[in-house]
């Protein structure tokens, strides 16, 4: 009698007022949902407008362009989680770029000293932001907005200055040139198609974000900074140390594109970067980021450079006219935005 | 109460004649009050009484600029809200308890993640986190649905519980809570009540600030009225009726000449 335990009120796991929950309404509750759905249309309206879209090249190139855009909007991604933007990403690249091309030209150095040195101006830079935030209170819009054009007039006139044109010097003949290019801007033949190392980058970038964000301390914190500072602050949380963090992972991904920027062209145009830290948002909201903090990923920021790098190539493969890309962007925002803020309406609505 | 008891050890908390200024103003000046374990200590005044002052100066948000503030007989100035934390000082904010797009398990441990693992493998423990919150929150008589629903769409009365079954997990000596019934409709602020009478059967300390004489009544064992930046009375239970809070409270001789003033003009 006592050893027949009546299966209906043994206590089980699964509390009874729940309803089975099942894996496709979990899958539905990820933040990244909408933007996988938006990476598939891309994906299947391309394969059926474009012919040359599916081929094992294209899609090589197609990965090329989406992981040189993955590489920061994973930090940016994150940073946009813990509540903050960061307008000078795109230039930070170009400067990081040019302060490894100078410094090894002018001190005719081994090319590792230059790309060490970058390194460490670019983290400087991430403090700096995130010190003048944290200090000042005042909005990162406007601080960054700040960093942006300040480094924008640098990176023209240190380099106009230095090496009195627009562009850096060719350093492909210095010593440690080949070995920074097999680490930056290398490719690796998979099955016959040519895939640039940058992919491996994005790729292991986006799997170290993830794992920050969910399985780490410092990740429990970046969601509480963005979806609450001061609730945070009240149990502990450090805030200003969290959000120095996250601009210093801006920086640190700002040098590894910057780095692969000057070892695949080998002279870095002193103008460029301009306009590419909206794309690294851009490609964060789409994957699910929150602009107001708090709720995102980093696996949702690499769709959305998926989607970037699709649309952008897919474009060219479809043999249309490329000033297209834009509106198509705006379009594939907009719809993203709206998907994800409907799909998390009926998810909480459901629970 | 128990105070005959408990008359010989020091209090868990203790504020002796402190003030703090902000610039030129008297934010607070003068209030004295204990915490004793297995009390609660109601604070109660009006809006700019200098509730909030009190309350940021124990959760170490603010320092005080005189007087003496005592945490078990020793006295301190606290540096930061963590310093307050180590030193057993738990505060639960009304309205920034917990972060509402995270789910109950990360809310309830943030800040005091638990890890596994070493060196680059050093990870949250999240079987350990999530059954631990499940536990803890039983054990206040707290029975939720789903320890990974985001915090947000609990009811507010559920969110202060959690925050006050985190306290009491952490191990906090004085739980200290600003207004936890202000936004809740009765039956609510009666549960969250329980849960603060559970934390003091467990054995803390409680600071209940409130401008809800007939909460802080129920629950209370001292009560320090402050107005207007000073302190306008400190009674113990058995020293004050309900009646004489609320009168306290409202304002006395304040409130008498209100009632003249709105009386309207007999015409007999």
């Amino acid at each position: 009698m006592s050893s027949t335990a009546p299966p209906s009120d043994g206590i089980d796991h699964v509390d009874e007022r729940l309803l089975r929950t099942t894996p496709l309404k979990k899958l539905l509750a990820r933040p990244e949902l909408g933007s996988v759905v938006g990476a598939l249309a891309v994906f299947v309206f391309f394969s059926i407008a474009a012919d040359s879209f599916l081929r094992p090249a294209s899609l090589g190139t197609v990965l090329y362009a989406a992981s040189t855009i993955g590489i920061m909007a994973v930090p940016v991604a994150l940073l946009m989680i813990g509540g903050e933007f960061d307008l000078s990403a795109g230039v930070l690249v170009t400067s990081s770029a040019l302060v490894s091309s100078m410094f090894s030209y002018q001190m005719t150095a081994n090319v590792w000293v230059g790309v060490g040195v970058s390194l460490l101006v670019t983290l400087a830079i991430g403090v700096f932001n995130g010190f003048m935030l944290t200090r000042t209170k005042l909005p990162s819009f406007i601080i960054t907005l700040g960093t942006f054009l300040m480094l924008t007039g640098l990176n023209l006139g240190l380099t106009k200055l230095i090496s009195g044109t627009v562009s850096t010097k060719t350093i492909a003949d210095m010593e440690g040139f080949p070995s920074a290019r097999k680490l930056f801007a290398s490719q690796i033949t998979v099955g016959g198609v040519e895939l640039k190392v940058t992919i491996l980058w994005w790729l292991g970038l986006v799997a170290l974000a993830t794992w920050i964000l969910l399985r780490t301390r410092f990740g429990n914190w970046i969601f509480a900074v963005g979806g609450g500072a001061d609730a945070a602050r009240a149990v502990g949380v450090p805030v200003y140390r969290t959000k120095i963090g996250l601009y210093m992972g801006v920086a640190f991904c700002a040098w590894i594109s910057g780095q692969h920027l000057l070892f695949s062209f080998d002279v870095v145009q002193s103008g460029e970067g301009v306009g590419n830290e909206l794309i690294y948002i851009i490609a964060a909201v789409i994957g699910g980021c929150l602009i107001t903090g708090g709720y995102g990923s980093a696996i949702g920021s690499a769709v959305g450079a998926l989607i970037f790098g699709m649309t952008s190539k897919g474009i060219v493969y479809a043999e249309w006219n490329p000033d297209w890309f834009k509106f198509f962007l705006g379009a594939m925002l907009l719809l993203a935005t709206l998907l994800n803020a409907w799909i998390r309406k009926r998810v909480e609505a459901t629970k | 109460m128990t105070t005959a008891t408990k008359t010989g050890s020091a209090p868990l908390v203790e504020l002796d004649d402190v003030s703090k200024y902000y610039g030129n103003i008297r934010a607070l000046e003068g209030v004295s009050l204990e915490v004793r374990s297995g009390e609660i200590t109601c604070v109660l005044g009006d809006n700019g009484a200098g509730k909030s002052t009190l309350i940021k100066i124990v959760a170490g948000l603010h320092r005080h600029d005189a007087g003496t503030f005592r945490i078990e007989g020793e006295e301190v100035t606290l540096a930061n809200p963590r310093d307050a934390l180590d030193r057993g000082i738990a505060t639960v904010y009304q309205d920034l308890a917990v972060v509402p797009l995270m789910p109950v398990w990360r809310n309830f441990f943030l800040g005091s993640e638990p890890t596994k693992g070493s060196g680059p493998f050093k990870r949250l423990d999240v079987d350990l986190m999530r059954t631990t919150t499940r536990d803890a929150l039983l054990r206040m008589g707290i029975d939720l649905r789903d320890v990974d629903q985001p915090i947000g769409t609990l009811s507010g009365g559920e969110r202060q519980c959690v925050a006050i079954a985190r306290a009491v997990h952490f191990g906090a000596k004085v739980l200290v809570l600003d207004e936890p019934t202000a936004a809740l409709g009765v039956k609510q602020s009666g549960v969250v009540l329980k849960y603060v009478a559970a934390a003091r059967d467990e054995g803390l300390g409680v600071v209940l600030i409130t401008h809800n004489p007939h909460h802080a009544y129920l629950v209370g064992d001292r009560f320090v009225l402050l107005k207007r930046g000073v302190m306008a009375g400190s009674h113990t239970k058995s020293s004050v009726t309900l009646d004489e809070l609320t009168r306290q409270m409202a304002g006395g001789t304040e409130l008498e000449d209100l009632r003249h003033e709105l009386e309207r003009p007999s015409s007999t």
